[in-house]
């Protein structure tokens, strides 16, 4: 049934190598449209070189990936249907910049050089910060925010575009718990909502088995993928993370514990 | 004071205040937030080999400054964006080399320069007709260029990764934005020198950095503080008789250290109760 839908990510045999070790390794998977994919692996597993694989911001060393049926360099005008939020240390949020500012930039590449934002674009991006519950803060200088409020106007410049592909790199990784927590909830109140591709880059194990569709286990190769509660096992999560790591549950929400970087194996 | 400004050489000085006090605001925004300075001081130290050469040549070294520069800009940018070279490295050679090579072209020519000297340390007195229509012309051109790609240039400056992955033409993008800088320190030679020309650049924007939390305000409030320590540079050095460069630069250094002292704590103070009042709202 589902793979009737249309495909938006193709990869196959994919290798892609930086410097001198391999980030990836003969990884294999289909994506289609309307999916919430959860990507999880330890550090260094290639987690953001799949997604920056995506973007064409690397190259495959040999194998294929493919966005909306074409090679990532090749997107020309379609790279405005993806949107991209990267693991956010590299701004500067004391930048003087306001949120809606912020926001519109996300459009440049679609308004085109020289070009000023016009009222649709600025309904597009009132629409954005509206879908992530930052209306109220467009006028507000972008460091004076919450991480999770600034985590959010980063999503919604993402979300400015109307992209049909949406790619989170470790979303959460700023927010204590609770806020990941609720931010996750609302991701995927937002993904039911509207007609969108989902592809989130996390280590929260908890957030995948909740909410996603599909989970991939990547350790460089692809270890597994499909279903949450098919694949994720203890057996799964020994062999990615390559130590003992153990589910716990505290009320609903299943947690995993992973007691020691791959390699020691000392049992807490 | 009004007496001087009858006098031809006056009414260049004052409209080449204007002119760099506008120009230099203008592309300092973006040195500052990007953290450029350092190439701002290599690409105006280079442009020494520049004037050398226009001296050696008995040519306006205005012409031979704006190559110089030119080269020297697109030079660091190249290698650098080799990655095997970090950019402080590249601008570390570039500048020293070229400075070298003017200092070999004087120690050719034989006496001392006095003119040479203005070059070094500016003398807004000292403009000439011709040096005001190179500069009025590079500045309406830089001014051109900054208005029509203003939202990739922002976006170049908060994120340059970012405005990579949208599509943008980052490297170009960035390539332009460093020949801007380069033409703005050709155009402020003459007047501030090569010692001084990488202070207006940074300060007056830094100034402004210090006052406002909007990007479009800082650039308004940057050439208010450029022209306006300009124009207090030059009557102060006129009625006292001092190095105008100098002046103009401590005129705009003041500047800032009074933005800094009425800035800062209040903008850590005003973000600390933002966040406070926000998490309260949300433990509600």
């Amino acid at each position: 049934m589902e793979n009737s839908k249309k495909t938006i990510v193709d990869c196959r045999q994919l290798y892609v190598a930086y410097q001198d070790a391999l980030a990836l390794e003969n990884v294999t998977f289909t994506i289609r449209a309307d999916e919430f994919w959860g990507i999880l692996g330890p550090n260094g597993s290639g987690k953001t070189t799949l997604l920056r694989a995506m973007l064409g911001l690397v190259q495959p060393l040999s194998g294929s990936i493919t966005i909306f049926g074409v090679a990532p360099q090749n997107l020309g005008a379609r790279r405005t249907k993806i949107g991209y939020v990267s693991q956010y240390n590299t701004i500067d949020f004391n930048f003087p910049i306001k949120v809606k500012d912020a926001v519109m930039l996300g459009r440049s590449y679609k308004l085109g050089i020289g070009k000023r934002p016009k009222k649709p674009d600025w309904q597009a991006v009132m629409q954005a910060l509206e879908l992530v519950e930052m209306a109220d803060f467009a006028e507000r200088q972008i460091g004076r925010l919450s991480g999770g409020q600034r985590q959010r106007v980063l999503i919604a410049r993402a979300l400015a575009l109307e992209p049909e592909l949406l790619l989170l790199d470790e979303p959460t990784a700023a927010l204590d718990v609770a806020t990941s927590e609720g931010f996750f909830t609302w991701l995927h109140q937002m993904h039911s909502q509207m007609k969108i591709t989902l592809i989130l880059v996390t280590h929260d194990v908890a957030a995948v088995s909740q909410y996603v569709s599909v989970v991939a286990c990547l350790n460089r190769r692809l270890v597994t993928h499909g279903r949450p509660q098919e694949v994720l096992g203890q057996e799964t999560l020994e062999d990615m993370y390559g130590c003992e790591s153990m589910f716990f549950r505290h009320g609903e929400v299943p947690h995993m514990v992973v007691p020691s970087p791959a390699g020691s194996r000392n049992k807490k | 004071m009004l007496e001087l400004v009858q006098y031809t050489f006056m009414q260049r000085a004052i409209l080449s205040a204007t002119i760099i006090g506008t120009v230099c605001a203008i592309m300092g925004v973006y040195v500052v937030l990007r953290s450029m300075s350092f190439i701002g001081a290599g690409i105006s130290h280079a442009s020494f080999g520049g004037v050398a050469l226009g001296f050696m040549l008995g040519i306006n070294p205005i012409f031979t400054t704006i190559i110089f520069c030119l080269l020297t800009a697109w030079g660091i940018a190249f290698v650098s964006e080799k990655q095997k070279v970090r950019e402080d490295t590249a601008v570390g050679i570039f500048f020293a080399s070229t400075m070298a090579f003017g200092v070999l072209l004087i120690s050719l020519m034989h006496g001392y320069n006095a003119d040479l000297f203005s070059y070094l340390f500016g003398n807004i007195l000292a403009v000439s007709a011709m040096d005001l229509w190179v500069s009025l012309v590079l500045t309406i051109l830089v001014i051109a260029v900054v208005g029509i790609f203003f939202k990739e240039f922002l976006f170049l400056t908060f994120d340059i990764e970012m405005a990579e992955v949208t599509g943008l033409p980052v490297r170009k993008l960035n390539l332009l934005m460093i020949t801007l800088v380069a033409l703005t320190i050709v155009i402020s030679i003459k007047s501030v020198g090569i010692v001084l020309v990488a202070a207006l650049i940074v300060t007056p924007a830094a100034s402004a950095y210090q006052l406002t939390e909007d990007f479009r305000a800082m650039m308004r409030l940057s050439v208010a503080f450029g022209v306006g320590s300009c124009w207090a540079g030059l009557v102060l050095s006129s009625i006292l008789n001092l190095a105008s460069g100098a002046t103009i630069v401590l005129v705009a250094t003041l500047c800032f250290f009074i933005c800094f002292i009425f800035s800062p704590k209040r903008r850590k103070l005003r973000h600390r109760i933002d966040v406070l009042q926000h998490e309260l709202q949300e433990s509600k």
